[in-house]
């Protein structure tokens, strides 16, 4: 049995709006294993972006419980879920989230300024692998308005994987993408998932969600499918692609 | 996230908006080289009036009438006639602490020679009367205790008098006449130079005391004594003296107040300094006002830096910062841009105070202590109207900061 990274169990998140209690997510529960790459589908309203915030570590399940690497995160405190974000997660979002002005390495290097236990040497070093395993150490000193949206995604990738998570959350991380960088950027994570990483991809866009080997279907707070399924290879589907149009 | 990242967080922060933080910095800089203007323009005047009142004379104590009042009305001090020729021997005979003492009688006469004519203002005083003011003769001799028992009929002249009524021509030996009293000169005083209080101290004409009683002014007092206390520790004792001697004189007993009045150089120089110092806390507390300006100004654009930067903060939330650490990132930058700003002010404020002290001719005074003062205050400053911008910053929910567009 592989480990069990993320275990929800009856989790439920009611927001008060007004009067009206809304109910995002109802007794959702499922768990997440050690290399597995889920995406979590769903439409708008569905409960999907509640779901990516707890799991996120963001907000805490009004019921239910919530374990991330055999951590229960319900009754930690604010700081206490600042330091699991630090060291277990790693954020994709889908507009990337650069600091600008301010170079790729510095954006990688982001994380580990918050966590003392790592010496200063050594945050370089890590920032420096990130961006070699994304494919971008020879940008290393540009800022992001001198970088195109994938390698901003790149980046954004590298800056979630320095500091080594448990598990990688992308939240519609090609949104903004044209689908043949979309595609790029999902041979990347299936790269990343070969060499054991945990991901958990929410998106809207069925075509995506194509290339992970495990879906989740949430509709109005409740988990309506959860299969697994045997991806498509991003990197055939980009080689299908018509060649890029040269001007 | 140790100090260093922080200040280097800041600073690239600050650089990012590099007008905005000048602008910004400016209420500080403004404010505090204002504060260390006033600060450094206090002291300068508070020692200006010290030297001042030192050139007066050496250890001076004087001692006047004291204000007469009659059924509420203040009648001034000019009309007592309560300091006499007893007083005068009695002190000479009997102190301890006092080296020199002179009566001092004044009148005032159109001074008339060939064709020139100046009023003047005659002291009539004793030959003491040089050491206990510091005044030098130039030239000729001091009037001597024969010509004061003579009620002679010399008199030695300052440099102003001089100019007006000798331009060309040596005084010694010749004649001025003060309304019909021809007086002989027999010296010329060395000039003082200029004095800050307006008077000119070389308008001046000095005559035995005896001569200006009987034949200008036909009385039997004085109008005061100076006097020199033997050391400058012992004009306290000396006026102390001086009271217990003009009391028996006077024949005032118990708890009767005293008729006339003692003040001592100290006694005036402290008083000054206590006004020039009210003068300087007012002026410095004027100038604070600005500071005040300033770190509101601070406030209001570490209020903007925050919302503008709402999404960065949601990110850092999200890959791990905590509340503190957003806290400390806000108050850092708002304590770098005052303590800059501080700086720039300490240098400016130096600089104007050096240049007030040139155009003004004070003394130039560098207070390490208004400096370190001034800093810290940047330092409080920053702290105080960073607190509240950084604490809403802290404050801010990262789901809402990262979807805030």
């Amino acid at each position: 049995m592989k480990n069990e990274i993320i275990k929800i169990d009856k989790l439920s998140r009611v927001f008060r709006v007004g009067s009206e209690d809304v109910h995002a997510l109802k007794h959702v529960s499922f768990s997440i294993y050690e290399g597995e790459f889920v995406s979590i589908m769903g439409t708008s309203g569905s409960g999907k972006s509640t779901l990516l915030n707890i799991l996120g570590c963001l907000d805490t399940p009004t019921s239910g419980e919530y374990s991330i690497d055999g951590v229960k995160i319900s009754t930690r405190s604010k700081s206490e879920l600042s330091k699991i974000r630090n060291t277990k997660i790693g954020f994709v979002f889908q507009n990337y989230n650069l600091l600008a002005r301010t170079t790729a390495i510095d954006n990688v290097m982001l994380p580990l300024l918050y966590n003392n236990k790592i010496p200063a040497k050594e945050k370089r070093d890590r920032a420096i692998e990130a961006l070699k395993a994304v494919g971008l150490e020879s940008r290393m000193n540009h800022m992001p308005n001198q970088l195109s949206g994938g390698q901003q995604q790149r980046v954004a990738i590298a800056r979630a994987l320095v500091n080594d998570p448990v598990i990688l959350l992308a939240d519609e991380a090609t949104g903004n993408l044209d689908t043949r960088t979309s595609y790029e950027i999902m041979t990347l994570f299936q790269d990343l998932h070969s060499q054991g990483k945990t991901i958990a991809f929410v998106t809207h866009e069925p075509d995506i969600s194509a290339f992970t080997d495990r879906i989740i279907l949430l509709r109005d707070g409740h988990i309506i499918k959860d299969t697994e399924v045997t991806p498509i290879s991003a990197k055939e589907a980009l080689e299908k692609l018509p060649p890029p149009e040269v001007d | 996230m140790n100090i260093l990242n922080l200040v280097k967080i800041a600073i690239t922060a600050l650089l990012r908006n590099k007008i905005r933080s000048l602008l910004t910095m400016l209420g500080i800089i403004i404010g505090i080289s204002s504060v260390i203007a006033m600060v450094s323009l206090g002291q300068a005047s508070t020692i200006n009036v010290k030297k001042e009142f030192s050139a007066m004379g050496s250890n001076l104590i004087m001692v006047m009438p004291s204000w007469q009042r009659r059924g509420g009305v203040n009648m001034g001090n000019t009309n007592s006639k309560c300091l006499t020729s007893k007083d005068y021997k009695l002190i000479s005979n009997n102190t301890r602490y006092i080296k020199y003492i002179s009566p001092m009688v004044n009148a005032s006469a159109q001074g008339i020679y060939g064709s020139k004519n100046h009023p003047c203002l005659i002291n009539g005083v004793s030959p003491d009367f040089l050491e206990i003011r510091n005044f030098e003769l130039e030239r000729g001799i001091m009037f001597d205790e024969q010509n004061i028992k003579e009620l002679a009929k010399v008199c030695v002249i300052g440099q102003t008098v001089l100019k007006e009524l000798f331009p060309s021509e040596d005084p010694i030996g010749k004649v001025i006449r003060f309304g019909n009293i021809p007086m002989k000169v027999i010296g010329i005083l060395k000039s003082k130079g200029s004095s800050q209080d307006g008077q000119d101290p070389d308008d001046i004409v000095f005559a035995p005391y005896t001569t200006i009683q009987r034949r200008f002014m036909a009385i039997n007092h004085y109008n005061m004594f100076y006097a020199s206390a033997t050391s400058e520790e012992e004009s306290e004792l000396a006026a102390t003296e001086l009271t217990y001697i003009l009391r028996n004189s006077h024949k005032i007993d118990g708890n009767k107040e005293d008729d006339f009045e003692i003040m001592t150089q100290e006694a005036i120089i402290s008083s000054i300094s206590k006004v020039t110092q009210a003068l300087t806390i007012l002026l410095s507390a004027i100038a604070s006002i600005s500071l005040v300006v300033g770190g509101i100004g601070i406030m209001n654009i570490m209020y903007v830096t925050v919302t503008e930067r709402t999404k960065e903060i949601g990110l850092r939330m999200a890959i791990g910062a905590q509340n503190k650490d957003i806290l400390l990132q806000f108050l850092a930058e708002s304590i770098i841009l005052s303590l800059i700003g501080g700086i720039i002010g300490i240098i400016f404020g130096l600089i104007l105070s050096y240049i007030l002290a040139i155009v003004l001719n004070w003394p130039y005074v560098l207070s390490i202590k208004a400096i370190f003062i001034s800093f810290f205050v940047c330092a409080a400053t920053g702290i105080f109207f960073g607190w509240y911008p950084a604490k809403k910053a802290a404050r801010l929910d990262p789901i809402a900061a990262l979807r805030y567009e």
